[in-house]
């Protein structure tokens, strides 16, 4: 569904996404992981159309999308959410969500039927007339959640929704995405909590200082010496074999 | 359009009672004096589209406002064009104005006081263009012959006049709730709270704000119009001179940027204000605007959604929706 082919991206000296590919197959959950400042987010603002590459394409259900603007990816049905929420603080929940259902809805009754619609599927019935404002952490990452599924998007760039919310939270969002990906919808997910990248995502690709170090299920990747050492540090992972011999 | 809370209600009432009472009143001053507060409230109007629910609060809305009353002018003085053709056309040029000054800014990305200066600068450019030209009247500007009459859109009754700004700001406001409700103001709200995420939700953001920079153009374009077709007379610092800009944005500040109502209720208080303060002065020259600047002020300190946002507070009557009227 998605395939990118050595994206770069440099910013002055510093090459932020270097030479990365990645694919990611229609209905699958993929894990994009990686150390903090490793590229990830740069890497999701280069697919969804926000900056250009230096280099690289991002085909998009077999068409090139590769520097084309925000709005027309988006309205091809590939949308991604930010990692620092982003609401439009003074409109409420309800009328949050419905900036993304008018994409495809232009009345206003439709596209506010089909927010209420959505908010209460992702458990948000209660806030609906509440200013986004007034939202907690948590109310937030999912107010990203579903305002992106509103636009009907068929894959979603999560970044990081899972960030600052409390075990019970996480487990609540992973069946949410569970449920959602039953319903015919594809992730790329950009995410820190492990616990949720082990129970959702089929496959995980790992970025280092712009670099895929590696690709394979979440299981192998947490074995894999490279992946353990990007995050731990150099050395990591024969302290790591020592400490499981002695 | 609706009102949610008593205050609101009250403060409507009030601007209603106000402008009904003028055909009671039979006072040629008053008239004339409300005349020109209607004709800035469309202005005003004009730029609680792109000021209010857009948030790219502009400083040379006389730019659009300008060129409407000498696009109309100019047909009308050295073509000889019907006053209804040109009527049209003026509303048409302050579009075609409005589209042309976003376009430009908002290509190069510009937001918040650069977006001000920029329009300040078109309007500024404009004047003096105006003031030299042959085509324009130059200095002595542009004089409508006095032929009153249907077809001439020239009226001597003042409350025939009256009446016919009263509909017009009314259907200006009718449009502004429609829009306010519809896909178009719910994007370009949601520019203004957030253009990032505006554009990662499928929006073309620089499509909406230059549509909203040629509506409010067409707006202004069409208080230009009116106008010129109240007072039959314009020159480049009356329909170009920033106070036309200032006018403009400081009713709805104080009125309630981004509401319906607000930008009417504030430019008759201001101008109520402004009224009442010379005669108590002795009209010295300029006073209304060092009274509208410590007004401007105030608002912006004490009621940052203005006298709309502060009424709502008043006895709501619905908790539920967010908006105002
Ligand atoms: N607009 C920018 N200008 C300059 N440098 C940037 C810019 N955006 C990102 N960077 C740099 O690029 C590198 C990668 O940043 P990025 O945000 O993609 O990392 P990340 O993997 O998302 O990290 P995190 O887990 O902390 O979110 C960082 O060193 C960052 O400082
Ligand atoms: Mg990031």
């Amino acid at each position: 569904m998605l395939e990118v082919r050595n994206l770069s991206k440099s910013f002055g000296g510093l090459k932020a996404v270097d030479n990365a590919s990645l694919d990611v197959p229609e209905g699958g959950i993929v894990g994009l992981l990686g150390p903090n400042g490793a590229g990830k987010t740069t890497c999701f603002t280069m697919i969804a159309g926000f900056t250009k590459p230096n280099k690289g394409t991002v085909r998009f259900m077999g068409r090139d999308v590769t520097g084309l603007p925000p709005h027309r990816i988006c309205e091809m049905g590939m949308i991604r959410t930010f990692q620092i929420v982003q609401p439009f603080a003074g409109l409420t929940v309800q009328e949050n969500i419905a900036v993304g259902a008018y994409l495809h809805h232009h009345d206003r009754a439709e596209a506010m039927a089909v927010a209420r619609q959505i908010g209460k599927r992702l458990g948000m019935g209660a806030m609906l007339d509440r200013p986004a404002s007034s939202l907690t952490i948590a109310g937030r990452k999912r107010l990203e959640l579903a305002r992106a599924l509103a636009t009907g998007a068929k894959l979603l760039l999560l970044d990081e929704v899972m960030a600052g919310l409390i075990p019970s939270e996480v487990s609540e969002i992973v069946g949410i995405i569970r449920q959602i990906r039953d319903e015919g919808h594809t992730f790329l997910m950009i995410e820190h909590v492990m616990q949720a990248v082990m129970s959702l995502a089929e496959t995980a690709y790992v970025l280092n200082h712009g670099k895929m170090i590696a690709h394979g299920t979440p299981r192998e990747l947490v074995q894999d010496p490279g992946v353990v050492e990007a995050y731990l540090g150099h050395g990591a992972a024969a302290r790591l074999q020592e400490g499981h011999h002695a | 359009m609706k009102p949610q809370s008593m205050g609101q209600a009250v403060l409507i009432a009030l601007a209603l009672i106000y402008l009904a009472s003028l055909y009671f009143m039979s006072s040629p001053v008053w008239m004339g004096f409300t005349i020109n507060a209607l004709i800035v409230a469309v202005v005003a109007l004009a730029w609680n589209i792109t000021g209010g629910f857009g948030g790219m609060a502009s400083f040379g809305h006389a730019a659009m406002y300008g060129t409407g009353a000498y696009a109309s002018a100019i047909l009308q003085v050295q073509y000889g064009i019907n006053a209804w053709i040109a009527f049209g056309a003026g509303i048409v040029a302050g579009a075609a104005m409005g589209a042309f000054i976003g376009a430009l800014a908002f290509r190069y990305g510009l937001k918040g006081s650069y977006f001000a200066l920029v329009t300040l600068a078109f309007a500024e450019v404009l004047r003096i263009c105006a003031s030299s030209f042959a085509i324009t009247g130059g200095g002595s500007g542009l004089q409508l012959r006095l032929e009153p009459g249907l077809s001439t859109l020239q009226f001597n009754d003042r409350a025939v006049v009256y009446t016919i700004l009263l509909v017009i700001v009314a259907l200006v406001m009718a449009l502004t709730a429609w829009l306010k409700y519809s896909r178009f103001g719910a994007y370009l709200i949601a520019v203004r709270e957030n253009e990032d995420a505006a554009r990662a939700l499928g929006i073309d953001t620089y499509r909406i704000k230059v549509k909203a920079m040629a509506i409010s153009g067409a707006f202004a374009g069409l208080a230009g119009v009116l106008y010129l077709q109240v007072w039959l007379f314009i020159d480049s610092a009356v329909v170009y001179g920033s106070a036309v800009s200032i006018e403009a944005l400081i009713g709805p500040i104080i009125g309630g940027a981004g509401t319906v109502w607000g930008p009417l209720i504030g430019t008759l208080g201001l101008h109520l204000l402004g009224e009442g303060a010379k005669h108590l002065l002795h009209n010295a020259p300029g006073l209304n605007f060092v009274l509208y600047a410590v007004v401007l002020i105030c608002a912006l300190r004490f009621l940052p959604q203005g006298l709309m946002g502060l009424a709502a507070r008043i006895g709501t009557f619905r908790k539920k929706e967010n908006d105002n009227a």
